[in-house]
């Protein structure tokens, strides 16, 4: 609790929703009305915070670097593209302050907008819809998903179908990245999209629409062989599924560290390790 | 009448208790056409039945196709030490494996074979892997699913309803209805019925260390008792030989049978498997004699013989307390029970998952790395109200009862899995000898005025008497001397000082009182349960009393052996006159082609 | 023995949080604790339990807000002094100290579709294969402790929703009959509409306190909003059960 006191900016932060914290001086007073918003004396409030912040700082990064900056800033230098280009789709026709990245990412962010994992994430985080387990949620009505807006949340299935295209575009790309003038290397940058690669087959392989749609809809994996198969590949599935909040999070951050990179190089502020030598 | 207002309802066939019996009774006799209520002391779906464990006993002979009715009969007699009821026997190893399909039909899921049958464990005193299960929480299992189907059919519930008893029809002596109290707010309720099933299961609770919850009062017993009923085998009581031990408060909670089904042994400190030393001669020719014997059985059962862990409860719970006694024990007053180092920590979690997190989180014991230590607890009445095999009704007309209140099927020793198969076999036939009865029945029997002001009176008592005994102290009173001078192993002597006891507490009993009001009052509840505790307290004392030998569930430290004589008769307890009068009774005797059974081998 | 402070609520909706002291054992669970309670302090304090070993699910409360089975919170997890609040369960309607009014449960499975079986095989028995059966019977392992519908937000906050949505203890009840390799008539695409499924929003507070440890989310409310969108959104489907070619199982 004495964190609480403390820390000032924790304590705006919720209460900028109308939440207040149950802190040491009140909280005999909410054991008297019985719950108060939370009779919790953990520290729930940390999990939302991190996810909070975590969260906006992946919007905030990726919305300056691929869409306002976009064409301002390279995003590709030797054989490495950023993979909030890939794949790269570029005319004169558009001008040169529309980012050719505004083609590509409307996918990925559908999809992971609506995915359930992030669902959560940010309705815990932002709409405070519970803040955290057993905490009192400050709106006064709910209809959940039921209603417009967030029915649009079903469009998950449509999303999933999209970004399964872009999971052997990734990996084109970082196997592209192994290859600069005819030649073929490693550099730092091609671990790094190959990563990226990876954990994004993770996090896409594990999504439950998809997991639903190898096997969850089925009531008997033993009928046929085709059922049998099936079977198999609901349960890798599902091996990945009961981690999808790990690789929803690493996938994120790979994402964003992998376009970085890729810009500190191209920038000249650092220098990427390869076999090739210099891009420049 | 008292001034007390009183809820009124009626219904063709009242059942009081919603555990297996309970609730298959209720089933049927919906099915039946007739206007069912079921009462339950718990919230619906809480019963005792809800922690059974291990599984279901039914000759279904889907491991070993050489299983069939005749050697689950002959197994239940002989673990019984041949007291049972022959006919009920037969009836239950029959009818068995059509009431575990049948919950299966009610959606159950047990586990399955290889080839999606309904797989079958292991278990004491059974020849063959007989025990149609659900992992370890085979209760849940029953319970939900009968539970779901009553749900479906409409049948109507009243939960956290007790009944305090049964009333009398004066002019023709048969049933007419039943007056309890809500547990939320103390209001009274009167039931109008033309036939009541018991099924209020067992009488636990009036030992220390038992497997039953605050429900196990034994309600259904004495209520019966007290409407007329003929009460049969009382003396035998089930100790359970492993219950948890350690740490204090979780002493007496169930740790599977399933535990030794599935490979677990039990050791003592030095770590020998103890068991080998106590077979009795009744299974010596049918018992490994050596530890590579006992295992290869586990494998394939035509291997060698099977494992003295698995011999019937009585025995096991004797060898551990001898053990215990000898010094032998482990540090917290038990034994050893092993299977960390017998199976793989994969197949423990899979077959026996509950009991890993019930050690995990209650004792912080690992049994997939380390052992458990277990000792005898109180676990089942065999005792209860004697029933028609048929139509499972009482000696009062229209009173019927199925499940562990009622007794005769397991005669001296019940086999494990014998019960959650016994429910739902003897609850659809009491459900459906109620519904029958009801039927014949034009119209509802008087309710008799007097008597309903007396019971309210009694029932108001515990308020009117300030200051003066608390119904937990009086509780814990007959716990402790139950457990010490009843219990496991007895001797006459101390038969005697019990009985005595139970004068003393009936006593106490006059001046019980209870803080607070009617308003959802635990102190009450128990006050009103322990007349009931006491009352089965004295038929089982009784009874021991006059069982002068040692056999199943009864050890007479001063009649070490059993009896020519008493292995031919049932003691038979009635209330006449506020007595408890105990009168021996023969033995039905046994047609030959089931005699036969027993000679072949 | 060790001594810890309860803060217990007593009484019904005009009550008030009491304090006691009371003694303890390390090895002893809060149920425990409460019981020492009863005999010694407070008679009358309504609590209800049946098994304490976690398997009836008759226990719960909120143990320091936390919604939790008092059998199965250890002191261990508490020194001599702490102070421990125990109330009841908050969504639904108090009768006395720890003991809630929960009807509505009982009411919603009423609701809920119900099992119905396919034609037995011609030996009158039944086959299923334990892998088909190993989703079902993860829900079967449900104990009834309504800890999950307490503290599901769409209720616990908004108590006007529990008209229109059955909570995850049946979400759970509707997966296992929806799923059950031999059910044959509730696979009909409306049979998941009307429960409420779209209120969740799938924050899975209801699989963080699930003492039977049930992937409440995961394995059943999930899967069954997946059916839902097969039936109701995805138009692929739709036009294949227009033509009736295929199915949507
Ligand atoms: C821990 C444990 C494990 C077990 N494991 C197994 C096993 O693996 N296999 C097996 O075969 N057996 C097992 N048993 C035994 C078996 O579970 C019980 O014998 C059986 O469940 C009893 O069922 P029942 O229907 O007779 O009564 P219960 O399930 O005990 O139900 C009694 C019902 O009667 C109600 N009731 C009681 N008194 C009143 C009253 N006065 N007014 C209104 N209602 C009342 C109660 O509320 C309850 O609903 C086990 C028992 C325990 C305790
Ligand atoms: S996941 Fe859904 S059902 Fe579970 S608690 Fe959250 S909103 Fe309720
Ligand atoms: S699903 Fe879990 S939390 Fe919900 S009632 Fe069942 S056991 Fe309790
Ligand atoms: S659920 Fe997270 S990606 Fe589909
Ligand atoms: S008492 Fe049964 S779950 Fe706690």
């Amino acid at each position: 609790m004495k964190v609480i006191n403390k820390n000032q900016f924790i304590i705006t932060y919720f209460n900028l929703y109308g939440v207040k914290l149950v802190t040491q001086s009140t909280q005999e007073e909410s054991l008297l009305n019985r719950y108060g918003k939370t009779l919790r004396t953990d520290r729930w409030w940390f999990e939302p915070l991190l996810v909070g912040i975590g969260l906006f700082l992946f919007i905030m990064y990726s919305t300056v670097s691929a869409a306002i900056l976009g064409n301002y800033w390279s995003y590709e230098i030797g054989p490495y593209l950023s993979p909030f280009f890939e794949p790269l789709f570029y005319t004169d026709v558009i001008p040169k302050w529309v980012s050719p990245a505004i083609f590509i990412l409307w996918a990925p962010l559908s999809f992971r907008m609506t995915c359930y994992y992030y669902r959560r994430a940010y309705y815990r985080s932002y709409f405070l819809s519970p803040p955290a387990c057993a905490v009192r949620e400050p709106a006064n009505s709910y209809a959940g998903e039921s209603t417009v807006p967030l029915i649009v949340q079903n469009i998950h299935r449509f999303a999933m179908y999209g970004a399964l295209i872009f999971v052997p575009i990734l990996w084109n790309g970082a196997i592209r990245s192994f290859y600069w003038e005819g030649e073929i290397g490693i550099g730092v940058g091609s671990l790094i999209l190959t990563l990226n690669a990876f954990l994004l087959s993770g996090y896409t392989l594990g999504c439950h629409s998809f997991r639903h749609l190898v096997g969850g809809g089925l009531n008997s994996f033993t009928g046929s062989k085709y059922q049998v198969i099936r079977k198999k590949v609901w349960d890798m599935v599902s091996s990945l599924n009961a981690h999808h909040k790990k690789w929803a999070w690493s996938s994120l951050i790979i994402v964003g560290f992998s376009d970085l990179y890729v810009h500190m190089v191209a920038a000249e502020w650092i220098v990427d390790f390869n076999t090739w030598g210099s891009f420049f | 009448m008292t001034d007390f207002e009183i809820e009124e309802h009626e219904y063709d066939v009242l059942v009081i208790g919603a555990g297996g019996a309970g609730l298959r009774a209720a089933i049927e006799s919906m099915a039946l056409g007739c206007k069912t209520a079921v009462v339950c002391k718990s919230l619906f779906g809480k019963a005792h039945t809800v922690m059974a464990e291990g599984g279901m006993a039914a000759a279904m002979g889907n491991v070993y196709s050489e299983d069939n009715w005749k050697v689950h009969f002959r197994d239940t007699m002989r673990g019984g030490k041949m007291l049972n009821n022959w006919r009920m026997a037969q009836i239950h190893a029959q009818e068995a494996p059509d009431r575990v399909l049948e919950l299966e039909e009610y959606g159950a899921l047990f586990d399955r074979t290889e080839d999606g049958l309904i797989l079958q464990r292991d278990f004491g005193g059974h020849k063959y892997a007989r025990l149609a299960h659900v992992g370890d929480s085979t209760g849940l299992e029953m319970i939900r699913t009968e539970q779901q189907k009553a749900a479906s059919l409409g049948v109507k519930v009243f939960a956290e309803c007790t009944i305090n008893r049964l009333i009398l029809d004066k002019e023709s002596n048969s049933i007419s209805g039943a007056i309890g109290y809500w547990r939320e707010k103390g209001n009274l309720i009167l039931f109008k019925a033309k036939s009541i099933i018991l099924a209020t299961g067992g009488l636990g609770k009036m030992y220390a260390i038992t497997s039953n919850s605050w429900e196990g009062t034994g309600d259904g017993h004495a209520m019966a008792m007290m409407a007329g009923a003929e009460m049969v085998d009382m003396e035998f009581v089930q100790f359970h030989p492993t219950g948890m031990v350690w740490p204090p408060s979780v002493k007496g909670i169930l740790v599977t049978e399933g535990v030794r089904g599935d490979g677990g042994t039990l050791r003592n400190s030095t770590q020998e498997r103890f068991m080998f030393n106590y077979i009795p001669e009744m299974f010596a020719a049918e018992t490994a004699s050596s530890e590579e014997e006992a295992d290869a059985w586990y494998d394939d059962h035509n291997l060698g013989r099977r494992t003295p862990d698995l011999l019937p409860r009585d025995e096991v719970a004797r060898a551990i307390n001898s053990e215990v006694k000898a010094g032998r024990g482990s540090p917290h007053g038990g034994v050893f029970l092993d299977i960390a180092t017998r199976r793989s920590s994969e197949y423990i979690q899979k077959r026996l998952p509950s009991m890993y997190h019930q050690f995990m989180q209650l004792a912080g014991v690992d049994i997939t790395s380390e052992p458990m230590e277990v000792g005898p607890t109180c676990h089942y009445a065999m005792g209860g109200i004697k029933v028609d095999a048929e139509t499972e009704a009482s000696s009062v007309s229209g009173l019927f009862a199925a499940g562990e209140v009622a007794g005769g099927l397991h005669g001296a020793n019940r086999l494990g899995g014998n019960s959650l198969s016994d429910l739902v076999v003897f609850g659809r036939r009491a459900g459906k000898g109620a519904a029958e009865f009801a039927k014949g029945k034009n119209e509802f029997s008087t309710i008799d005025k007097e008597f309903i002001d007396t019971t309210i009176n009694n029932m108001m008592k515990p308020f009117e008497n300030e200051g003066g005994q608390n119904p937990y102290a009086i509780h814990k009173e007959l716990q402790d001397s139950m457990q010490s001078l009843a219990g496991i192993i007895r001797t006459e002597d101390e038969l005697i000082q019990m009985l005595n006891k139970i004068g003393e507490l009936k006593e106490k009993m006059k001046t019980v009182s209870v803080d607070g009001n009617r308003w959802f009052n635990p102190g009450w509840h128990l006050a009103l349960d322990l007349e009931f505790m006491i009352a089965n307290a004295e038929c089982l004392v009784r009874a021991a009393i006059e069982r002068k030998e040692s056999r199943g569930g009864h050890t007479r430290d001063d009649y070490p052996n059993t009896s020519p004589e008493l292995s031919k008769v049932n003691f038979i307890l009635k209330q006449i006159d506020d007595e408890i009068q105990v009168e021996a009774k023969p033995l039905d005797e046994m047609p030959e082609e089931l005699k036969q059974l027993f000679e072949d081998n | 023995m060790p001594i810890v402070e309860l803060k217990v609520w007593r009484g019904g909706d005009d009550g008030e949080y009491q304090t006691f002291h009371v003694e303890y054992d390390e090895g002893e669970v809060i149920l425990d604790v409460v019981h020492r309670l009863q005999s010694t302090q407070a008679q009358d304090l309504a609590v209800r339990w049946n098994c304490k070993a976690g398997k009836c699910g008759s226990c719960s409360a909120e143990v320091n807000g936390k919604p939790s089975l008092m059998c199965m919170t250890r002191m261990i997890n508490f020194t001599s002094g702490d102070v421990i609040a125990i109330s009841p369960m908050k969504t639904f309607p108090l009768i006395k100290d720890l003991v809630t009014d929960v009807a509505w449960n009982y009411e919603n499975a009423r609701k809920v579709p119900h099992f119905k079986p396919k034609e037995r095989d011609a030996d009158g028995k039944h086959r299923m294969m334990q892998i088909d059966i190993e989703r079902g019977q993860e829900f079967h392992q449900c104990i009834e402790c309504y800890l999950c519908q307490n503290v599901c937000h769409v209720i616990r906050d908004h108590p006007e929703n529990k008209e229109n949505f059955v909570g995850p203890r049946f979400f759970i009840q509707m997966a296992q009959v929806n799923m059950h390799p031999l059910e044959s008539v509730s696979q009909k695409p409306d049979a998941l509409e009307g429960y409420g499924l779209d209120y969740c929003n799938i924050t899975k507070c209801c699989t963080d306190v699930c003492p039977a440890g049930i992937k409440i989310t995961d394995n059943a409310i999930i899967p069954l909003k997946e059916r839902l969108i097969d039936d109701k959104f995805d138009p692929l489907r739709w036009l294949g059960r227009k033509i009736k070619i295929g199915n949507s199982k």
